[in-house]
């Protein structure tokens, strides 16, 4: 690249005006985003870094307290606990939407071109997570709940599906695949659109089917694609809160409590932003280590398609 | 909200709007917009040059017409002060506050919680009320026994004035007992004891149903198939027990911590707090207690009561209003069960009024809530308040307001009027053991663990003491 940009360069008469370089022009440009990114995404992880060696209320000025709240983590049944329950949760969450938004990406490609329905089949992701939330409180209400209505009417009894430690999770889970189906069909729709359609016609002339169009073609080629949705759903997925602070606030007993209501609680309730930075810090990096294994183990700088 | 579960004491004295806002919308709505209704009418007593201008927060929308009328008539005899009211749904309140410490832009007065004033104190963000204005003036005789006692630091220091107060009784729908043959008068006098639940423990079988029309008193009563449960059920039971079951355990001579005040030992791990567990929770295996989980926050117990699907509900007065305005349904409000101490006993709580040390108007602060505790203020409030005034005067009028309503709510003041109250666990560390109390409450009411598990909790909450 540099050389090529060189040998234009020197080929090319030498112009007075535009001798000036523009570097001053374009640190104007990103200096908006600069700024906005120092100031809300490297500050707050620097401070929240330094927060978690201390102990602090936002009242009191912090005080330095060095591994005292990593040592208290590792030894709290809640934090462990809290940990396999967004386990569990982003397991049922991005199992299920995984594969439903891949078989409705599938249908939209290769049954339907109407607009209507793919704007249809994004319609819950623009219903705002706390909305989405109250909606399905109300609709799986143990007593008043239409869902359970039509449980009972068919002849099954009420679940409590938001006060039983085996229903919770997976009522939230399913709540939030739900909002988020959608979305991600889209995206993985947008990279079948990427496959082009003669290798379709070649293999339907070799007398192939259409699940063997879709494990032989579809799938491979979509990987990049895939691997790429599945790290966005899942960083999306380990950071679950809000659904659970509108329904469940973490109970019964902690079945409910993920790790970001457990850090929210220690905040906000019991002021102790030092520890809810540490339980933070412990999020970014299982969060670091799952992408990372996850662009590896996927591949997915690269395409099949070269 | 469900409850807090992280933040807001469930139980705790909040109002309908703050633990069940969002599925109470409508009511949420309605509230709101009496409340705006409120305030644009003292926004009309707009603020004269060079009045002094003040901040004033409070919670809950039940209580806001009755303030702000008593705030209107303060700033009429105060033309030098102008107080804004704020007003904030129970999580927000709370979330917002300490925001507003940590930015320094918080109210200069506020209502304040017992289970959310000894952290201010811990931070340093309320001020001591002596030696402000006309505070020292204020003895604690003036509110009602106790009270006083309870806005008091453990450095002797007052850092809330008391509002108004709270007691447990029992409420229900006269109609249903009617047609069950029964009168009022067979609610009263009912003993309870743990090992046996006493003639309370009979009551609550009389009034329980299964679907085939058995009664809980009954040969064949099915458990497991339950029409209306003897008891209600708060959708939620915290560390606090204040509607559930406090007043059995408080009856057995139980008390929360080693103080009365200010403990640093819990009693969760005593004997007679674990066979209170056994008893009430087990009501759940006899079928006249809602198991975990059946009524959420949709149905709050005046929602049980109302649609009959349970008999009694142990109540907090704040809860009077709403209970009483439950269509189809007449109330009848009763005293709680005499328990092993001969006699029924209620917890007892308030609210205060303190003020903030950030606040660069502290006198006029002080004014304006030593006028909110005068008979005057008291006396306005009471007529208005869905609750009780902290003063002799303001109770009065808020009793005589209920008889009006043709309500008789001598069971919730005569609890305070015989000395019979627990104090509400007035202690350090109130979100922490509440979050490690959550779980025990949760596991024994699915029937999980037994009253004597709740001994490694203690164990837990009292390190937080160490």
């Amino acid at each position: 690249m540099s050389t090529a940009t060189t040998s234009t360069r020197s080929s090319a008469p030498p112009r007075r005006r535009r001798k000036k370089d523009d570097t001053k022009l374009a640190l104007l440009f990103i200096a908006p985003a600069t700024v906005g990114l120092l100031a809300f995404l490297v500050w707050p992880l620097l401070t929240g870094l330094y927060y978690s060696f201390t102990e602090y209320t936002t009242l009191t000025p912090p005080e330095w307290v060095g591994l005292a709240n990593y040592q208290a983590m590792f030894a709290d049944p809640v934090f462990w606990n809290s940990l396999k329950v967004t386990v569990l949760y982003v397991a049922i969450n991005i199992g299920v939407q995984t594969v439903v938004a891949l078989v409705i990406a599938v249908l939209m490609q290769r049954l339907t071109q109407s607009t209507v329905l793919r704007s249809l089949v994004l319609a819950p992701y623009l219903v705002s997570n706390v909305v989405a939330a109250i909606v399905f409180l109300w609709i799986l209400d143990t007593q008043l709940g239409i869902f359970n209505v039509f449980l009972q009417w068919i002849g099954f009894d009420p679940v409590a599906f938001w006060a039983s430690e085996t229903w919770v999770i997976p009522t939230i889970a399913l709540v939030n695949v739900w909002r988020h189906v959608g979305y991600t069909a889209l995206l993985l729709f947008a990279g079948l659109q990427a496959i082009p359609g003669h290798l379709y016609e070649a293999a339907r002339t070799d007398g192939a089917g259409e699940i063997r169009l879709f494990t032989r073609i579809t799938l491979p080629l979509l990987r990049p694609i895939l691997a790429l949705v599945l790290i966005m759903t899942i960083i999306g997925s380990f950071q679950v809160f809000d659904t659970v602070s509108v329904t469940t606030q973490g109970g019964p007993a902690d079945a409910s409590r993920v790790l970001q209501m457990y850090i929210y609680q220690n905040a906000f309730a019991e002021y102790q932003f030092g520890y809810a930075s540490a339980l933070s810090v412990a999020l970014l990096v299982i969060l670091m280590v799952i992408t990372f294994a996850q662009y590896w183990a996927s591949n997915a700088g690269k395409s099949d398609l070269d | 909200m469900r409850i807090p579960r992280h933040t807001s004491p469930r139980s705790a004295r909040s109002g309908p709007l703050s633990r069940r806002r969002l599925l109470q919308g409508s009511a949420a709505l309605a509230a709101g917009a009496a409340g705006a209704g409120t305030l644009a009418s003292c926004g009309s007593a707009r603020a004269r040059p060079g009045a002094t201008e003040i901040d004033y927060w409070l919670w809950d929308a039940l209580q806001l017409p009755a303030y702000s009328a008593a705030i209107d008539l303060f700033m009429e005899q105060n033309p030098d002060v102008y107080v804004r009211i704020t007003q904030l749904g129970w999580d927000d309140y709370w979330t917002k506050l300490t925001a507003s410490f940590v930015g320094e832009a918080g109210p200069d007065a506020f209502a304040d919680h017992l289970a959310r004033f000894p952290e201010f104190v811990r931070l340093g963000v309320i001020s001591p009320l002596d030696g402000l204005g006309p505070l020292d003036e204020i003895p604690p005789e003036r509110f009602q026994e106790g009270l006083q006692e309870l806005w008091t630091g453990e450095d002797g220091h007052r850092y809330g004035l008391p509002k108004d107060y709270d007691t447990i009784a029992i409420m229900y729908d006269q109609k249903m007992l009617e047609e069950e043959g029964l009168t009022p008068e067979d609610l009263e006098d009912l003993d309870w004891n743990p090992e046996d639940g006493g003639t309370f423990e009979q009551m609550l079988a009389r009034l329980s149903l299964d679907e085939n029309g058995v009664r809980g008193d009954e040969e064949g009563f099915d458990p497991t198939r339950v029409a209306r449960y003897g008891m209600a059920a708060d959708p939620g039971i915290d560390y606090t027990g204040q509607t559930s079951w406090s007043p059995f355990a408080l009856s057995t001579g139980w008390t929360f911590t080693d103080e009365e005040t200010w403990g640093r030992q819990f009693n969760y791990d005593d004997d007679r707090f674990s066979a209170t567990m056994d008893w009430y929770f087990g009501l759940v295996d006899k079928g006249f207690f809602p198991p975990f989980g059946e009524f959420g926050d949709s149905s709050p117990t005046q929602t049980q009561v109302q649609s009959g699907t349970a008999a009694l509900a142990v109540a907090g007065s704040w809860m009077i209003t709403t209970f009483a305005n439950m269509e189809g349904m007449e109330l009848g409000i009763t005293d709680l069960p005499a328990g092993p101490v001969g006699h029924p006993v209620s917890m007892f709580n308030g609210l205060g009024d303190s003020i903030s040390v950030q606040s660069d108007h502290k006198d006029e602060a002080a004014r304006l809530i030593a006028f909110l505790a005068s008979d005057e203020a008291q006396r306005v409030i009471g007529e208005r308040a869905p609750f009780f005034p902290s003063t002799d005067a303001g109770t009065e009028a808020a009793v005589d307001s209920y008889a009006g309503d043709g309500l008789d709510v001598t069971a919730f003041t005569d609890r305070v009027d015989n000395d019979e109250t627990g104090l509400y666990p007035l202690v350090e560390n109130s979100a922490s053991i509440e979050s490690i109390m959550q779980t025990a409450f949760d596991q024994c009411w699915m029937r999980q663990i037994d009253g004597a598990d709740f001994v490694s909790f203690n164990d837990r909450v009292n390190a937080l003491f160490e």
